[in-house]
């Protein structure tokens, strides 16, 4: 596949609200979420040559981003590469050579800090959601991590209650998790990690298990957050509004551009034009 | 619903009671009808878990979906105790065994897991000397009771996929996918517990 970049307009700043603003968090969560100096502005996500291997296989190979626009969607072919480039900006893969840093710091030698800066929501909600209700689900995100004061648990259920009515799930609060739909699922996997307040977001094929409407609403959500989003996903429709699409193949970012060309190139490299 | 993450909300007395206090409670009153003999015990325990029902504003049918799972064994076990010590003792075995499910029901269905979780948190704190982590010990308690309804699924996925191959009765065909799909489901939990910060 050959390589295709073109010169992109630079994506809206990332501190610039787009509606759907998540609930006021408390102090500590803030506090971590200010990791990279400033709580206005892009975050840079850089990759510097970074190759990963896993067992023999090389899953990426001498990739060079820097990403700063406010929405990044990420498609490619099934295994090649995508998926771990996107565990790659939270440090849940750490490049075998090259590096990585977000907001200036290291994913493999700073990975808590990174962490707070960057959530990650995965394909299956059932494997992310931890807790056995829709609350206490929520709640856990905002257990007290290493070297921070617990919070007040009225303080704790007031951010899970407004968390909740936000993404319209107050309704299930105490219901168990495994009794929700899909949508909703995934909607409270969303939610467990946004209220952490992140400042960048990361979702791996969030859409896959759901129907139309769940994806829809899903990307939705997603393109309505106040935080950078970076996802990968097959729905090209859906990358429309976009502000960067990368198109990655054989472990390397082989299309790089506005969703138009990006994803035409795509469906033309996969003979689905 | 299933006899896991069953709470009930309700505004109640025993609703509002700590959970390590009912926790005490369950243990102290387990102990103690275990270890007086004589239809009293048993008498008195339906008693206290009438009052208990009343008192946090429950429904038969919450204390049926406690119980339910026992609809098989209890027929079992009073079967070989009556054989073994006659049809009394048998009796009065099994009303204590459903009576105490009963009564440990109504804790899950008036606390939270998380107030659960926090109170055994606490009460593993001094532990902490022999190299215990409370926080890992909470955690894997919550995970265990989060699991239970997701293996069934895999494990009624599996069984599904065996009927549409017509190999029901091939123990091989429901094992080895079942053990294949867990694992891949503890890689993937791992792998979010990371994303969410537990290592941190």
């Amino acid at each position: 596949m050959a390589l295709f970049r073109r010169s992109r307009p630079a994506g809206r700043p990332a501190g610039a609200a787009t509606g759907g603003a998540s609930p006021s968090a408390p102090s500590h969560v803030a506090a971590a979420a200010t990791a990279d100096t400033t709580d206005a502005g892009p975050v840079v996500v850089r990759l510097d040559d970074v190759h990963v291997t896993l067992g023999e296989r090389e899953v990426l190979r001498g990739v060079d981003l820097e990403l700063t626009e406010q929405r990044v969607g990420v498609v490619g072919a099934n295994g090649s590469g995508k998926s771990t480039l996107a565990r790659l900006l939270n440090g849940l893969v750490l490049p075998t050579r090259g590096r990585v840093t977000v907001g200036g710091l290291d994913t493999a030698r700073e990975g808590a800090a990174v962490r707070r800066l960057v959530g990650f929501v995965f394909t299956d909600p059932d494997a992310q959601i931890v807790m056995p209700t829709v609350a206490e689900d929520v709640a856990y995100s905002l257990r007290p991590r290493r070297g921070e004061p617990a919070l007040d648990p009225e303080e704790r259920d007031a951010v899970v209650h407004a968390a909740l009515v936000e993404r319209g799930l107050a309704d299930h609060a105490d219901h168990p998790a495994h009794l929700l739909s899909g949508g909703q699922k995934q909607l409270l996997a969303i939610t467990s990690v946004l209220v952490t307040r992140p400042r960048v977001l990361v979702a791996d094929e969030p859409t896959t298990l759901l129907d139309l409407r769940n994806a829809r609403a899903v990307h939705a959500l997603l393109r309505g957050l106040e935080q950078q989003v970076v996802v990968v996903t097959h729905d090209l429709d859906l990358l429309d509004g976009y502000d960067r699409v990368l198109v990655v193949d054989g472990g390397r970012v082989v299309a790089d551009d506005e969703p138009g060309p990006a994803v035409a190139w795509y469906r033309r490299a996969m003979g689905a034009s | 619903m299933t006899l896991l993450g069953a709470y009930v909300p309700r505004d109640s007395v025993v609703h509002r009671a700590p959970a390590g206090a009912k926790l005490v409670a369950l243990l102290a009153v387990s102990v103690a009808v275990l270890a007086v003999p004589g239809p009293w015990a048993v008498t008195s325990l339906a008693a206290l878990l009438l009052a208990v029902t009343l008192a946090a504003r429950l429904r038969p049918r919450h204390l049926w979906q406690q119980v339910r799972p026992l609809r098989f064994a209890v027929p079992v076990l009073f079967a070989l105790q009556w054989w073994s010590l006659g049809p009394e003792r048998a009796a009065l075995l099994c009303a204590r065994l459903v009576l105490l499910v009963a009564l440990a029901g109504t804790l899950t269905l008036t606390t939270r897991t998380s107030d659960v979780l926090d109170a055994l948190t606490a009460a593993t704190r001094p532990l902490r000397v022999v190299g215990v982590r409370p926080d890992r010990v909470a955690l894997v308690l919550a995970l265990t009771v989060r699991s239970i309804p997701v293996l069934v699924a895999l494990s009624d996925d599996v069984r599904a996929a065996q009927r549409a191959r017509g190999r029901e009765r091939d123990v091989r065909a429901y094992a080895v996918p079942l053990v294949v799909g867990t694992l891949r489901r503890a890689d993937a939990l791992g792998e979010a517990l990371r994303a969410r910060g537990v290592d941190d």
